[in-house]
Formats: structure tokens, C-alpha cells, sequence
């Protein structure tokens, strides 16, 4: 594939996309883990939410 | 089932787990797709190889206005309804517009360098779309740095409803203003004015963008209401100390 005279601007285009968009992933996936982490570790302290101990869903 | 139910944050995170993989894998294969027509299209007549950077450029556009979109909707129940996913949607989204707005601009500078001579012009189009991500940088201020979450939200809403006057500035500003931006050549009077060649590999890779927004988007609103269980539950075992000293 031929980019032509242009194709510095045409790869820092795709690049910094797949930068920005990457960062946005990453940044989303460890934020999961961290929150599942930290949920963890509350709850084998023994820490309930309220809703639990109602039986009811949380809104 | 009435509708209301659905937006119960954990009936919401029940969903979200079983559609979330899904979503992933038929955002990954329309890219896959979308990326394989762009490496087949051919360049356009005036603009040569550049033209492949509008398959970045256009997509980012159309979703940072459709995320800022789906915020004004979240601020509206944030505001009347004070639904708790509402305001759980408009903060997840916040973040995920800016990069796409980001993504906009880059890739239009860099696009407008070897066509227009310049990376940037004070114009109508460009101006309008910067004013965009400075207001999305502006709610993610107030989402994350209110000391009172509540107040906040209501903040980052408020900012969310009035910065949505700026979304038809942005679409009409090729029309009404002089810019050195094209104007609108897809949804127009009388039919796109691209030829199917570039315009299908362009429709394909907008698919994989707003794929791509839900995808991020829902995980991202399960990780605020996880966020949210912890703050809460943190404020149990805070209570429950306090207690037990007294």
C-alpha cells in the first residue's frame, strides 16, 4: 500500500488513535480490577451493603 | 418487566456482564472489517492516500457529538428523575467523549497540514469542536473533583445541558460561517457526494466507532457503580468503627 508524500501524517493519524484509544482500554480494564479488588477486600472484612441486608437491589 | 427496572444499577450489571464480551468481539471484527476496506480503497482524486485519515477523523467526530449527546440525555434524568444510573451513564461517558474529541482534532489537524496548507485555522468548525472538548474537560473537573459527589453530578449535569447548544453550532457551522472545513457531504440535500468506494470502508469503521462507544461506555458505567459500592460501603465501615468506640 502506497501512501504517498503525505504518509508521515497519515501514520501519526492511526497512531495516535491507537494510542488515545488503547489508554482509554487499559484505563477502563485496571479501573475493573482495581474495583473488584478493593469490593474484595472489603467484604472479607465483613462489610455488607446496606441493600444486602435488606434483600433488596441497590438503586 | 416496566421499563424503570432495567435501570436498576444491579440488574444493570447483570446485563452489562453477559452483552459486555459480545459487544467486544463485534466491535473487534467490524474494525477488522473496516480496516481491510480501508487498506483496498482507493485514494481520492484531489486529496491522494490522505483521504484514509477521514476514516478516523469523521467517525471521532460523530461520536464525540453523540457522546456529548447521550450526557445532555443522562443530565435530563440526572436533574428530573435523579435516577442513579442516569448520573452513573453521564460521568461514565465524560471521559470517552474527550478522547474521541481528542482523537478529532489530532486527526484533523494532522489531515488539514498537507491539504489546507495549516494544522489549525480559527474558524467556525474548528473553534466550535475545540469549545467541545474544553467542556468536556470542564465535566470531568466536576466530576472528579467535587468534594460532595451529589453536588457534583448536579454541576457536571447542569454544564452537560447548556454545553448541548453547542452541538448544532458545530453541525451548522460549515453552513453558516466562512471555514476553510468542508461542508457536510454525507447527510446533505441531494444524497452523500462520496463515492461508494470511500464511503462504504467510511460507514463500516463508523459502525466500529459507536461499537466501539458502547462497548467502553457500559464498561465503563459498571465501573462506577463498583466505584460506587465501595464509597458506600466504606462509609459503613467507617460508621461502624465510629460506633464501636462510643
Amino acid at each position: 500500500m502506497n501512501l504517498g508524500p503525505h504518509a508521515d501524517f497519515i501514520i501519526a493519524s492511526y497512531a495516535v488513535t491507537v494510542f488515545v484509544i488503547g489508554s482509554l482500554i487499559a484505563w477502563i480494564v485496571l479501573d475493573y480490577s482495581a474495583q473488584r479488588r478493593i469490593l474484595g477486600n472489603l467484604e472479607d472484612q465483613g462489610v455488607t451493603r446496606r441493600s444486602r441486608r435488606t434483600g433488596k437491589d441497590e438503586r | 418487566m416496566p421499563i424503570i427496572d432495567l435501570a436498576n444499577p444491579t440488574r444493570f450489571l447483570s446485563i452489562v456482564n453477559r452483552v459486555l464480551p459480545w459487544l467486544a468481539a463485534a466491535t473487534v471484527l467490524v474494525f477488522a472489517f473496516g480496516l481491510a476496506r480501508i487498506m483496498n480503497a482507493p485514494d481520492d482524486y484531489q486529496q491522494g492516500a490522505t483521504v484514509k485519515i477521514m476514516y478516523l477523523h469523521v467517525p471521532a467526530a460523530w461520536l464525540s457529538m453523540m457522546c456529548w449527546g447521550v450526557m445532555t440525555v443522562a443530565a435530563l434524568g440526572t436533574l428530573v428523575w435523579r435516577h442513579p444510573l442516569s448520573d452513573v451513564a453521564g460521568k461514565a461517558a465524560a471521559p470517552i467523549g474527550a478522547a474521541f474529541t481528542f482523537i478529532c482534532l489530532i486527526t484533523g489537524s494532522l489531515w488539514g497540514r498537507p491539504t489546507w496548507g495549516t494544522y489549525w485555522v480559527w474558524d467556525a468548525r474548528l473553534t466550535s469542536m475545540l469549545v467541545l472538548f474544553l467542556l468536556y474537560l470542564g465535566v470531568l473537573a466536576l466530576y472528579w473533583t467535587a468534594e460532595d459527589p451529589g453536588r457534583g453530578s448536579r454541576a457536571a449535569a447542569i454544564l452537560a445541558l447548556v454545553g448541548a447548544i453547542n452541538i448544532p453550532i458545530i453541525k451548522f457551522s460549515v453552513e453558516y460561517w466562512n471555514t476553510l472545513h468542508q461542508p457536510a457531504s454525507l447527510f446533505r440535500r441531494g444524497g452523500s457526494a462520496i463515492d461508494p468506494s470511500i464511503l462504504i470502508p467510511l460507514l463500516v469503521m463508523a459502525g466500529g466507532f459507536t461499537l466501539l462507544f458502547f462497548t467502553l461506555h457500559f464498561a465503563a458505567m459498571r465501573n462506577e457503580i463498583l466505584r460506587r459500592r465501595v464509597r458506600s460501603m466504606r462509609l459503613i465501615q467507617a460508621q461502624e468503627l465510629a460506633e464501636a468506640r462510643t
